[in-house]
Order: C-alpha cells, then sequence, then structure tokens
C-alpha cells in the first residue's frame, strides 16, 4: 500500500543542513494502523508529513498504491492528496465556519455539488458522534470532540489513508481512549490504512498493528506490535516499552537477590491464550523448582492479553535447565534478567 | 476679540448652516467612499500577494516580496500633503484636472492603497499557518486557500481594519480639502479659518468626530459578532 524506500530530508539554512530523515525504507500494508514512535525532534513529523508533501523528500522514493507521490506537482499532486487525510494535534479547523461547514470544506475543495456535500456531512458527523453539533462552532467544542470534527473532515472525500500527527497528544487520557476507539472503529469499518506518529507508547499499545521506532532521524527497529514488544531490540524501544509495561527491578532488591546461591532472576512474556495457563504451579511441580514472584502484570495489547512475570527460580543447575526447557516448549519467551549460580 | 457666539440664536442661521455644510459632507462621503473603495481593489489584492510571497508560506517567491514591499514602503513613507502635489501631474493627465473633488481622490487611492495593503497583510498573517497546512492536506489550490481559508478567516480582522482605513482616508480628505478637493475640510479651513467663523470650524469639526466615532462603532460591533461565537 505505502512503500517509503531511502527517504531522506535534510533541511539547508543558512546556519547549515539538519538532517531529519536519514535512509528511511518501510512498508505499510493495506488497511494496518501502522504507529511511528519516537521522541520530540526524532523526525517522525517530518516523516509523516513527508507522505502527503506538506514537506518535501530531499531524496527517497514514497510509493502509494504503486505511484511514486514525490514525482508529483500541481493537480497531479493535489488530487492525491484529497485521497490522503490528515489529522493534528492542535485540529487545525476553520474558526469561521461551523462544525458542518468544515467538515463540507474538503468536498468543496474537491469539486463536490452542493446536493453531494450535505448528505454526506450528515453521515460524517453520524459517523464521529456529533449529529447534534452541527451549527456549533470550534471555539464551542471540546478537545475531543475538535479532534472528531477533524476526523470527519479527513475522512469525507473518502480517502484510501488517513495521517495522524500526534492526532493525540493535546487530549487528556480518557478523551484519547476515545478518539483511539473511533480510529479502530472506523480502520475497522472501511479498511482504512492509518499512519499515526505519536510520542506516547499508550497509543501504539492500544490500537497499532504494527511499530516502527525513530530515533535521531533513523528507524531503528519496526514490524508487528507483538514482536516489538515481547523482544524489542533497541535500547530506545525498551524504553518505550517500560513506559507502558514497567517491568524493572529497584537496584537494591537485584542486588540482594544476587547474594542468593543457586537462584536465578527470569522474566517470562506471555501472549494471547498462555496468560490464563498455569505456568508456575506447573513450573514448581514438574520441574521441582521454587519459584518467587517478583513482579508481574498483565494488560491488553491491541485485542490481545500480553503479560510479563518476574521470577527469581531456586533450584539446582539441573532444575533450572529443565525450567527452561519447560518454558521453552511452551513456546513462552524467556530471558535471564540475573544469574546467581 | 472673542468670537460672537449669539450669532448661533439668529433666526435663519441653523437652515443656513444645513445649506452650507450638506454640500461638504457629500463632498467628503464621495471622496472617502469612492477612494475607500478603488484602495481596497488594489489594495487586498497586494496584501495578499505580499504574504502568500513570504517566505514559509504557500507560494514563497522573495523577489516578489521584496519589490512589492519597497514600493508599498515608498509610497507609505511620503507624506500626504507632498503626494498630493507630486501627483499633480500624473491626475491631470488621469483625468483632465488636478483641481476637484474627483480629482482629490487619485492622491487619495495612490496614498491609502499601500495602507490597505499592509493592514490585509497583517491581517492574513493572523491566520494560523496550521489551518492553511490542514487545507493544503485536503488538496486546496493556492486560489482555494486564498478565498476559503485566508480571507474568510481573517474577516474580523479584516473589518476592523477597513474601520481605521476608512477613518484615516476621512483624515485625508480634510488635507485634500486644503488644495480644492472641497469637502468638509475646505468647509473647515474656508470659513473657520479664513473668514474668523470659529462657529463653522466647530461644527465641522464635531461632524467629522461624530462620523469618525460611527465608523469606528460599527467596524468593532461587526467584528465582535464574527468571533463571539
Amino acid at each position: 500500500m505505502i512503500k517509503i524506500e531511502h527517504l531522506s530530508k535534510t533541511y539547508t539554512s543558512h546556519k547549515g543542513n539538519v538532517v531529519a530523515l536519514e535512509d528511511i525504507s518501510l512498508e505499510i500494508a493495506q488497511g494496518a494502523i501502522y504507529g511511528i514512535i519516537g521522541l520530540s525532534g526524532a523526525g517522525k513529523s517530518t516523516l509523516v508529513r513527508c507522505l502527503n508533501r506538506l514537506e518535501e523528500p530531499t531524496g527517497g522514493q514514497i510509493l502509494i498504491d504503486g505511484q511514486d507521490i514525490t514525482k508529483l506537482s500541481g493537480k497531479a499532486l493535489r488530487e492525491t492528496r484529497q485521497t490522503i487525510g490528515m489529522i493534528f494535534q492542535h485540529f487545525h479547523l476553520l474558526q469561521s465556519r461551523t462544525v458542518g461547514e468544515n467538515i463540507a470544506f474538503p468536498l468543496e475543495i474537491a469539486g463536490y455539488k452542493k446536493n453531494k456535500i450535505k448528505p454526506r456531512v450528515e453521515e460524517l458527523l453520524q459517523l464521529v458522534g456529533l449529529a447534534d453539533k452541527a451549527d456549533a462552532y470550534p471555539s464551542q467544542l471540546s478537545g475531543g470532540q475538535k479532534q472528531r470534527v477533524g476526523i470527519a473532515r479527513a475522512l469525507a472525500t473518502r480517502p484510501k489513508v488517513l495521517l495522524c500527527d500526534e492526532a493525540t497528544s493535546a487530549l487528556d487520557p480518557q478523551t484519547t481512549v476515545s478518539i483511539l476507539n473511533l480510529l479502530r472503529d472506523i480502520n475497522q469499518q472501511f479498511g482504512l490504512t492509518i499512519v499515526i506518529i505519536t510520542h506516547e507508547m499508550k497509543v501504539i499499545k492500544e490500537i497499532c498493528s504494527d511499530v516502527a521506532v525513530i530515533d535521531a532521524s533513523k528507524i531503528v527497529e519496526n514490524g508487528p506490535v507483538e514482536q516489538v514488544f515481547i523482544q524489542p531490540q533497541s535500547a530506545i524501544a525498551k524504553e518505550f516499552i517500560s513506559s507502558v509495561f514497567p517491568n524493572e527491578l529497584p537496584g537494591d532488591l537485584l542486588r540482594e537477590l544476587a547474594t542468593h546461591a543457586d537462584s536465578e532472576i527470569i522474566r517470562i512474556h506471555f501472549l494471547g491464550s498462555r496468560a490464563s495457563d498455569p505456568i508456575i504451579a506447573d513450573l514448581m511441580k514438574d520441574c521441582q523448582v521454587r519459584a518467587n514472584i517478583l513482579y508481574g502484570s498483565i494488560d491488553h495489547l491491541r485485542s490481545t492479553l500480553f503479560g510479563t512475570l518476574t521470577l527469581e527460580l531456586q533450584g539446582s543447575k539441573e532444575q533450572l535447565a529443565k525450567a527452561h526447557t519447560y518454558l521453552d516448549e511452551r513456546g513462552l519467551k524467556m530471558e535471564v534478567i540475573q544469574n546467581g549460580i | 476679540m472673542g468670537f460672537d457666539w449669539s450669532i448661533m440664536a439668529t433666526p435663519g442661521y441653523w437652515p443656513n448652516m444645513v445649506h452650507v455644510l450638506t454640500p461638504a459632507l457629500l463632498e467628503t462621503l464621495y471622496m472617502v467612499i469612492v477612494s475607500t473603495v478603488l484602495a481596497y481593489i488594489i489594495g487586498v489584492p497586494l496584501g495578499v500577494i505580499l504574504v502568500i510571497s513570504s517566505p514559509g508560506h504557500i507560494l514563497p517567491t522573495p523577489w516578489v516580496e521584496r519589490i512589492l514591499g519597497t514600493i508599498v514602503n515608498i509610497f507609505r513613507s511620503v507624506p500626504f500633503i507632498i503626494l498630493l502635489v507630486f501627483l499633480i501631474p500624473f491626475t491631470r493627465k488621469l483625468i483632465g484636472t488636478s483641481i476637484g473633488t474627483t480629482a482629490a481622490i487619485v492622491p487619495l487611492v495612490i496614498s491609502s492603497a499601500p495602507f490597505v495593503a499592509r493592514m490585509v497583510e497583517s491581517s492574513l498573517k493572523e491566520v494560523p499557518y496550521g489551518v492553511i497546512e490542514a487545507a493544503l492536506s485536503m488538496g486546496a489550490s493556492p486560489w482555494q486557500i486564498i478565498y476559503k481559508v485566508l480571507l474568510p478567516e481573517a474577516k474580523a480582522s479584516l473589518i476592523l481594519g477597513f474601520a481605521i482605513t476608512t477613518i484615516s482616508v476621512i483624515g485625508y480628505t480634510a488635507m485634500a480639502g486644503a488644495v480644492g478637493g472641497g469637502g468638509l475640510g475646505a468647509l473647515a479651513i474656508d470659513y473657520g479659518y479664513n473668514r474668523f467663523r470659529t462657529d463653522v470650524m466647530l461644527i465641522t469639526v464635531i461632524l467629522l468626530v461624530l462620523i469618525v466615532q460611527g465608523i469606528q462603532s460599527i467596524g468593532t460591533s461587526f467584528a465582535r459578532k464574527l468571533t463571539s461565537h
């Protein structure tokens, strides 16, 4: 659907060059909710703005449905932009227009006839749950309502792709969840491909199917969300994940545990139905190790259960090896954090 | 020797005053309305070009912005009374005479159009660029951005600017009056200054104050109505 190849962007000014994007290659599948996460200044906003050419890339290609959009200009670019919706952190609604008129705006731009605009606007108001606000002005709405208008406006011309530039960053946690739910519904209902730029791992955790981690202008890691959450490769990805699944043990506890003989500390990750298996009981019974639960958490990763469990296992070398095999056989991802043997 | 205010109580004073004031008032209104309208016809496009050609806007063109900006600055820095005299040959060529109410409109327009351009420019610059980007992301053309985003979003500020411009044009017409343009300004000088009729001067000034107040109030209330929602 979207194929980014060796994309780069360098800002040139009289003060010198600033590299914003360096050799970015990504593939975003049709119907995916693709999250791009990074700290501020990492280049993520530049990346998403290159996708509809609000920013001009300095190198590379962006293929959307096989069409290289970096080569477009003038009318062809404007027509392509009509197939790519975008929502913003600060909504960017027209203050002089009512909610209904704001949603009609992209339709007017695309040259829809007046009698086609009205029913479409009503349909969209219904979709985002603002049917009673058609005649209100943006200044009379809450942040969440403004973003709903933004979403309705972005979907008006039935785009294939929806770009979200920090769309929930200006909203409170509850409103964020309701906006994310709306995006998920839209994704499922219309099969719309959604690209989400964010600095909040919570957003990725809630709705994304895939994630790319961007750091210092480069993609450091990407893949399906479950894979990245279970086996993060980069330090920055680990840091982001620990922001939603904190599992670091306090240092003084680790030091104390290190003095224990014949023990090790392991962390197990569960996904889906595995989360409901009686693992610890089986470990103790089958492998004769003693397990001491240090930390555990269970949460949703999109709609699947995702859990981590940090254990201290006590037993002989053989017993511990048996325990590892046991976990392996059950397909549980395990890492040894500290080995006291 | 003070002015004898009792003259105002003599029979026939007020009808006579109305008779003198009405044509002058009409001349002033004629000059103000025609000049302001023409100044806006020239100034709005100039203001729009100044904004959209500036760096980082929808059609950045540094040379256009620089040349236009310089021309606007030149006309704005020449004092009106000097421009008035300086433009006499041009006015004569354009409309056949350099004296009279219609002739005064030429320098009035030429001096107000750059003023309008700057007023429009500053109003349009108040429109947050994010809104323009949102329109760009929907595939809007530069023309659509001008008439569907920039101008409507800046409407309240443009109306306030319109009130300020009209008021400053009224001030200019009084000056134009001094060099044969007619209107309330000429009346005040002819009667009030040259013929020691302080009463006429006073009434003219009151009339001008009322007109200015009226325009400002209308402008402010319109602008408030647009931004109150």
